[in-house]
């Protein structure tokens, strides 16, 4: 059963974040914010699908539901202050 | 005709199409329900696929929009997103302007 940590491990290898964070206790279901200059100029399914490759076949096999929130830095900003 | 085929008919003979587990009157997932609570909240016309009567499907359109999860949101032919972008869509008004 794969725990937050991992996922977070997981998508911190494969996509250089600003910020990450992954909660999620039950082994199933997740829930990711990231931040990353990787998503400047792309839209939201192409920031979720950045995440997802980073994640590879876990995403398919063991992660039943990740509910994602991606930011660029820049958008981060603007939802902070 | 191979499923990809099938598929790309699907999202382009409909304007709406929502992939789904289940039907809107009984989602089968709560990813897809919050979807259908979305598209009834814009009050949007659309056609439901659900994906856990045809495995075929159900594999082929992960595949074809290179996206590993269901629901699937298609308006004229374009995938829009999943339950966390439509909610997003949603919130920002940005759906109810793609839907009208």
């Amino acid at each position: 059963m794969l725990s937050s940590e991992q996922i977070k491990n997981f998508i911190a290898q494969g996509l250089p974040c600003e910020i990450l964070e992954v909660r999620g206790d039950d082994g199933q279901h997740f829930e990711a914010m990231v931040v990353s200059s990787a998503f400047v100029g792309k839209n939201k399914v192409q920031q979720h699908q950045l995440v997802y490759r980073a994640l590879g076949d876990r995403m398919r096999q063991e992660i039943h539901a990740l509910s994602l929130r991606t930011f660029t830095p820049e958008a981060w900003a603007a939802v902070n202050n | 005709m191979d499923v990809q085929e099938k598929i790309r008919t699907q999202v382009t003979a409909n304007p709406v199409v929502l992939y789904m587990k289940g039907t809107p009157q009984f989602p089968q997932c709560g990813f897809s329900g919050m979807a259908v609570q979305i598209l009834k909240a814009c009050g949007a016309e659309y056609v439901a696929v659900d994906v856990l009567t045809d495995p075929e499907i159900r594999e082929g359109i992960k595949i074809y929009a290179n996206w590993p999860t269901i629901p699937q949101l298609y308006i004229n032919g374009e995938f829009v997103g999943g339950a966390d972008i439509m909610r997003e869509l949603y919130e920002s008004n940005e759906l109810q302007e793609m839907l009208a």
